[in-house]
């Protein structure tokens, strides 16, 4: 089982635990997250990515930063999981990326960028995924609509006659 | 030109002059619908292929954040749409977890047969449609003649042929009564043949162990580093199946095998399809045996349900039972938390991360889609083989394009 | 055939020819997306068979079929692949829409699909259904076949008086209403793609 009184005594005193249901969490500041997931991936045995997510909490109640990235990790050997948390606010929104430490995180971090904007330094190719190349917004942002800002309906109408 | 073939791309631009990039478009035939790879070819042989998707993005996880806890399992249904119930099954899982629900015995015990259900009706979809793009016609043909049995069943039970929305927050849509029961148990008993016919047409087939044999071998490492699970771990080496190392539901109660594999090839994935669906046939026989009795959703008094109608229109506590379930500021309790939960869908770990705030809508529902995952490691698994192991690679990654893009 | 003669009896009976023959034979081109796809890969196996009325020759070039079945949701991305591969389909053809997705855009009203394929394609047959029953895509085709029964002719001349689109116009009240609304943000433009030029955009 990870210790969190080890992590404290290489990383400081500011990554806080909490756990719910049978999830366990730590929070982390962004500027140390990348070491802690670096730590974890070679010593404490966490070998697999399983997801790598963001929030945007700007119309939750009671939060103090505009974005969360979670990153899911797993121990195949032990069959153990943690959570591992960080906070981020505009306008900076910059992460290392940790495609050198799993793979899996290629792909994720090119959604997260899609669709939050969070760009990762270090990334192979980091470019949009899901949506066109050319689409300027970010939709999973809070302050994007659902139906889209017109968008969805900018193409030229084929009739019977032309085709 | 020179007279080796490449085994990467190079980078003098010179020597890029006689590869050709071939465009495998949205539309092609191998079914897969909606993916694009963009190939690198010299000759026949794949140097490099970048993967662009996103043709069938329609925005499931903004959806999520608009609707409520019960509506949004009609969505949920549409992402993995070759197992429908099986995603609803994983969603809710989700969600009780996150309100702290427990289901009844009997619930627990459908679900887990709708889950095996749904199984069978992924493995047997993916087994089919590999075949017919490596040209048997009839593999599929029987594999869909024994899905359309499994629609009579899920449709005898909540209505819908696929698409089912059948699961609710702490229990079912409608309970099945013993005709069901009859239904299934006719099921398995004629399933079987069906199995060891597409066995016999496929398995030792020699054009077929030719094109899926040491065809898209990914060892037990990078399948970690990838992020694989489900069947594409197991056939690698890796022996985690979520039914047995966290069990959910009520396969902690049921005796069935995790089938493994070393190969790591499309064929050892193949195998083990066909073996799994022999294991959940168990499965299903085991669960319908001892269906407990009961009710199938929690106690209406916890106000998570909707009660029978009877009640509601007969008693008090049944009227209150019913608005305080259905009027927009009651409904359920949610704890203002964020939670990560998954099953062993049949195409791997589905998983969702919800961020709740009280609210009887998610503040943030986003999936994790196996499918997704697995297709990211496709550049890899690809490298080095020929065009037309291509086809085979990708049949055998079960890749369905809604959970891909979502 | 010199399209300025008259409507004589010799022709009217090639005309009937020519519409039975093809509406007995639609070669359809499955553009399956989502879901409907399976539904329409169920109404071609066994149980259903789409091969009796003709319909088993799914090749998946556009220039070889005649029928083009919108099975599915068509996201703004894919909508471009749709539309070249409609114009790549050689006349006569048709095109059904399957499924509440490819009909009005169906559950997902958001800001990435869609909402109707018939704003962009002429549609000439709508299947509801989410996801259709394959009794109800078998309908429809047997429909299809009378339609063409109906108004077919050797020569193709009932297409070339349809110069409008039939369907909704792409920016109706709503999406006007929304793009009025939406707030201005440096740098965000509404996203153009490199589209085909045609002469009539209908508007």
């Amino acid at each position: 089982m990870l210790e969190l009184k080890s992590l404290h005594d290489r990383f400081g005193y500011d990554l806080t635990e909490s756990s719910f249901r049978d999830n366990r969490r730590i929070v982390v500041p962004s500027e140390k997250v990348y070491y802690v997931l670096e730590h974890l991936w070679r010593e404490c045995g966490f070998d697999m990515l399983v997801e790598m997510t963001a929030a945007d909490y700007l119309e939750y109640p009671g939060a103090t930063d505009r974005f969360g990235v979670m990153y899911v990790l797993l121990n195949t050997t032990s069959g153990e999981r943690l959570i591992v948390k960080t906070h981020l606010n505009l306008p900076e929104l910059e992460l290392p990326s940790v495609y050198p430490l799993w793979h899996s995180a290629d792909w994720m971090e090119r959604e997260v960028y899609d669709m939050f904007g969070i760009t990762f330094a270090g990334h192979p190719d980091l470019r949009r995924i899901l949506m066109p190349e050319e689409f300027t917004a970010y939709p999973l942002r809070k302050d994007y609509p659902l139906k889209g800002r017109g968008e969805r309906h900018n193409f030229p109408v084929i009739t019977r006659a032309e085709s | 030109m020179p007279l080796t073939l490449a085994d990467t791309l190079p980078t003098d631009t010179d020597e890029r002059e006689y590869l050709w990039t071939l465009n495998f478009g949205p539309q092609h035939p191998a079914t897969h619908t909606t993916l694009r790879l963009v190939l690198t070819l010299d000759g026949e042989r794949v140097v490099d292929a970048v993967p662009h998707i996103g043709y069938l993005h329609s925005g499931f996880e903004k959806l999520g954040e608009h609707l409520d806890f019960n509506q949004y399992v009609t969505i949920v249904d549409r992402m993995n749409y070759v197992s429908p119930v099986a995603n609803e099954i994983a969603w809710h899982h989700a969600v009780e977890k996150l309100l702290g629900v427990e289901l009844t015995p009997r619930c627990k015990y459908l679900r887990t047969i709708l889950a095996e259900l749904m199984r069978l009706h992924d493995h047997l979809l993916n087994v089919g449609t590999a075949a017919l793009d490596l040209g048997a016609f009839t593999a599929f043909l029987y594999g869909f003649q024994q899905r359309e049995n499994i629609y009579d069943i899920i449709e005898y039970a909540s209505g819908q042929r696929f698409h089912a929305s059948y699961t609710r927050v702490g229990g079912v849509l409608f309970d099945v009564n013993n005709a069901w029961v009859e239904k299934v148990r006719k099921f398995i008993k004629e399933m079987p043949p069906t199995i060891d016919e597409i066995d016999k047409l496929l398995t030792r087939n020699r054009i077929f162990i030719d094109r899926t044999k040491g065809i898209g071998v990914l060892n037990k490492v990078d399948a970690i580093n990838y992020g694989a699970t489900g069947p594409i771990a197991r056939a690698s080496g890796v022996v985690r199946d979520l039914r047995k190392d966290e069990p959910y539901l009520a396969y902690g109660d049921l005796d069935f095998k995790v089938v493994c594999s070393e190969g790591g090839d499309c064929y050892a994935r193949y195998l083990l399809r066909m073996r799994e669906m022999a294991e959940s046939l168990k499965i299903i026989e085991q669960a319908l045996e001892n269906i407990p009795g009961g009710p199938v959703n929690v106690d209406p008094g916890t106000d998570l349900v909707l009660p029978a109608k009877p009640a509601v229109y007969r008693s008090i506590e049944g009227l209150i039972q019913h608005f305080e379930v259905l009027m927009p500021n009651r409904g359920f309790d949610v704890p203002c938390e964020e939670l990560y939960a998954a099953t062993e869908s049949p195409n791997g770990e589905l998983g969702f991360y919800i961020v709740a705030d009280g609210n009887v809508r998610a503040y943030r529902a986003r999936t994790r889609p196996p499918s997704f995952i697995h297709f990211a490691m496709l550049p890899h698994m690809i490298r080095g083989y020929q065009l037309s192991d291509l086809v085979a690679i990708l049949g055998s990654i079960n890749i369905i394009a809604a959970e891909l893009d979502r | 055939m010199a399209v300025g003669l008259p409507e004589n009896v010799f022709l009217t009976r090639l005309d009937a020819a020519a519409s039975w023959a093809r509406s007995n034979s639609l070669w359809p081109m499955p553009f399956a997306t989502a879901c409907c796809g399976i539904e329409l890969m169920a109404t071609a196996a066994s149980r259903h068979d789409m091969a009796r009325f003709g319909a088993e020759v799914m090749r998946f070039s556009p220039r070889q079929c005649d029928l083009l079945i919108v099975a599915g949701r068509v996201v703004m991305k894919m909508l471009p692949v749709l539309q070249r591969i409609w114009l790549q389909m050689p006349e006569p053809k048709w095109c059904i829409s399957m499924g509440a997705c490819a009909c009005t855009g169906g559950v997902f009203d958001t800001y990435a699909v869609v909402q109707g394929v018939d704003r962009f394609i002429p549609v000439d047959m709508y299947v509801p259904g989410c996801p259709p029953r394959p009794e109800q895509l078998l309908a429809a085709l047997i429909e299809m076949q009378q339609k063409i029964m109906r108004t077919g002719t050797f020569t193709g001349r009932e297409f070339a008086k349809r110069t409008t689109s039939d369907g909704p116009p792409p920016f109706d009240r709503d999406e006007v209403r929304r793009l009025q609304e939406a707030s201005v943000v440096p740098g965000l433009d509404i996203y153009t793609p490199p589209g085909i030029q045609l002469g009539n955009t209908g508007k």
